[in-house]
């Protein structure tokens, strides 16, 4: 055996391979926080299974997704998106070209945050691990859909990943302090764009009466559970377009296009079309097992080394970590951002898409809970009851617009019918893709121009107002008595 | 002994839950697994577990379940976390 195949079989095969190469992250994760021998084989192995699990749901969503995208584009002659970040993180990732560079990229990502956060006034230590991956995840397909190489691409990636990381719960941390009565933690979610704006217009409509003075029936409830607002929301979506197709084009031509049943017929074809949009459901609930499995090992051991490296940080979490301080304004927000997502459809629909030729943004129900809830809260937190309410409408409208503009500058993976669904990502992917546009080399050094713009602009708002203690809408209120704590079984 | 950490989709604050848990169990001098799991397959996750750590939202919707439910507040008050361990936990009274 020649030491060129080795070397060949080393990089194709090991580090070209994306679970290994996660499994081989984790393990270095783990090493460097001085974790006993049992606690890293495991780790190490569970990271490697999680990347298989991904991958595998990544088949199950692409196998229901694409009679979905035949039926939109039979009924309609557009194309259709789903936004939802789990399932285009996985699509990518599954195809190795894409999961190496975007493994890397999150790797030195996450460190480089650390020694910016060490450095810069910006001392936020960014918690939320699926996010980190979606980040990654996006910047990288954004790089090489302009034709960078990959390391141009690893570089960038990390770049606009770490920058990420510290400059937006930097930017959003008034508001946090406003919602959450000034707890030491800022926000570690990449929508924060919307909480922003919608911090902002609660406090133009004025205060009103705050969401948790009402009394919300519990029949709307059930909406708390992402997975079934999902498959529920899917299986009417898919119902819709496979009776408009079946209108258009007929039973024989539906059939072919869209896949039928056993039974054949009109009736075995939306009878396939209901199972599709179930495989959809589940196929996000294993991806979502594969992020938990590998998430589980990689974020304790990366927070216990962030611990160690800057000491004293602000931790930025998940948007969740937010709503018990408004669980009203989490479901108005959500059922009014769902509102503005049907708006947007609207119009993508009948003026904006056929004008731009931007493809239809369906409402995904697994941003706009997560989002639309998380504006809600902010907008509660500065405007009451319209601020939640105006607050999730406009997170709505901004999620589906803006996936509209992100779908073209991810060309590089072609058209999927998904797409990332919260502002951040949307944002910073439009950004990044544009100013990726001047190619090769110049494109990282424009992006390291942006993100030193961004850590500039954050260090000055850090400073200038954070650590001022300004805070929309003057102090914030004492938070709310607390809840009865253990419940008997 | 297993503890279950809960949150919506089982990927962000319910794995900051589990981390803050097993800080608290070292405070405590305490032995147990904490595993994370999403709302939607909490229930059938609880089946195996002695305890549930949640929010008091999702409490309500995980509804009755063998194992007690403690619910937190604030994911990074450590003191919260140990006193509501403390009295939830065997073991934990000494």
């Amino acid at each position: 055996m020649d030491v060129g195949y080795l070397f060949n079989w080393i990089s194709s095969e090991v580090f070209g391979k994306p679970a290994y190469l996660i499994g081989i992250i984790t393990a270095i994760g783990l090493i460097a926080g001085r974790r006993k021998l049992g606690d890293i084989i495991s780790g190490t192995a569970k990271a490697t299974l999680g990347y298989v699990i991904l991958a595998a749901g990544a088949g199950i969503v692409i196998s229901a997704l694409t009679p979905f995208g035949a039926m939109i584009f039979g009924a309609t002659g557009a194309n259709g998106v789903v936004p939802t970040n789990e399932a285009i993180t996985a699509l990518v990732n599954a195809k190795p070209a894409f999961g190496t560079d975007i493994a890397y990229a999150m790797f030195f990502g996450v460190l480089l945050s650390l020694v910016i956060a060490r450095l810069t006034p910006l001392r936020y230590i960014f918690l939320t691990g699926h996010h980190m991956l979606f980040m990654a995840t996006v910047l990288t397909v954004v790089l090489l859909s302009q034709k960078a190489t990959d390391t141009l691409a690893v570089i960038g990636g990390a770049i606009g990943l770490a920058t990420m990381m510290v400059v937006m719960p930097a930017f959003a941390h008034p508001w946090t302090k406003k919602l959450t009565g000034g707890q030491p933690f800022a926000i570690g979610h990449f929508n924060t764009l919307s909480y922003i704006t919608s911090g902002f217009l609660g406090q133009w409509v004025g205060k009103s009466k705050s969401t948790e003075e009402m009394e919300l029936p519990d029949a709307i409830k059930w909406v708390r559970d992402p997975m079934v607002a999902t498959a529920a929301s899917m299986v009417i979506l898919y119902l819709v377009f496979a009776v408009a197709l079946l209108a258009r084009v007929g039973e024989a031509q539906a059939i072919k296009d869209a896949g039928g049943g056993t039974v054949g017929g009109a009736g075995g074809y939306l009878a396939a079309q209901f199972g599709n949009a179930l495989s959809f459901g589940a196929g996000v609930a294993v991806i979502l097992l594969g992020v938990r499995t590998i998430l589980g090992e990689i974020v304790p051991a990366f927070a216990g080394i962030a611990e160690r490296v800057v000491p004293g940080a602000v931790p930025a979490l998940d948007i969740p970590v937010m709503y018990p301080f408004a669980p009203n304004a989490v479901i108005i927000g959500f059922l009014m951002s769902v509102v503005g997502g049907l708006v947007g459809f609207v119009v993508l629909s009948v003026w904006l898409g056929p004008w731009l030729a931007l493809p239809l943004i369906l409402p995904g129900m697994v941003p706009h809970f997560f989002d639309g809830a998380g504006a809600g809260v902010f907008g509660n937190a500065t405007g009451g009851r319209r601020g939640a309410v105006l607050g999730g409408f406009v997170n709505g409208l901004l999620i589906t617009f803006l996936a509209a503009f992100l779908v073209p500058v991810m060309s590089a993976i072609g058209f999927v019918n998904t797409t990332f669904g919260d502002t951040d990502f949307q944002w910073f992917g439009i950004v990044s893709g544009n100013v990726a546009r001047i190619g090769s080399v110049g494109a990282v050094v424009a992006l390291v121009v942006v993100c030193a713009v961004l850590v500039a602009a954050a260090s000055w708002w850090q400073t200038h107002f954070v650590e001022r203690g300004w805070v929309p809408g003057g102090a914030a209120e004492a938070a709310p008595a607390e809840r009865p704590s253990v419940h008997a079984a | 002994m297993k503890i279950l950490a809960v949150c919506g989709m089982g990927l962000g604050s319910g794995l900051l839950l589990r981390m803050q848990a097993e800080k608290a169990l070292r405070q405590l001098g305490l032995k147990a697994d904490v595993e994370v799991s999403d709302i939607g397959s909490a229930r059938a996750a609880a089946q195996t577990a002695d305890l549930i750590l949640t929010t008091a939202e999702l409490a309500e919707q995980i509804g009755q379940v063998k194992p007690p439910i403690v619910t937190i507040r604030n994911f990074i008050d450590l003191n919260e976390m140990v006193e509501k361990l403390r009295s939830a936990l065997p073991g934990g009274q000494a």
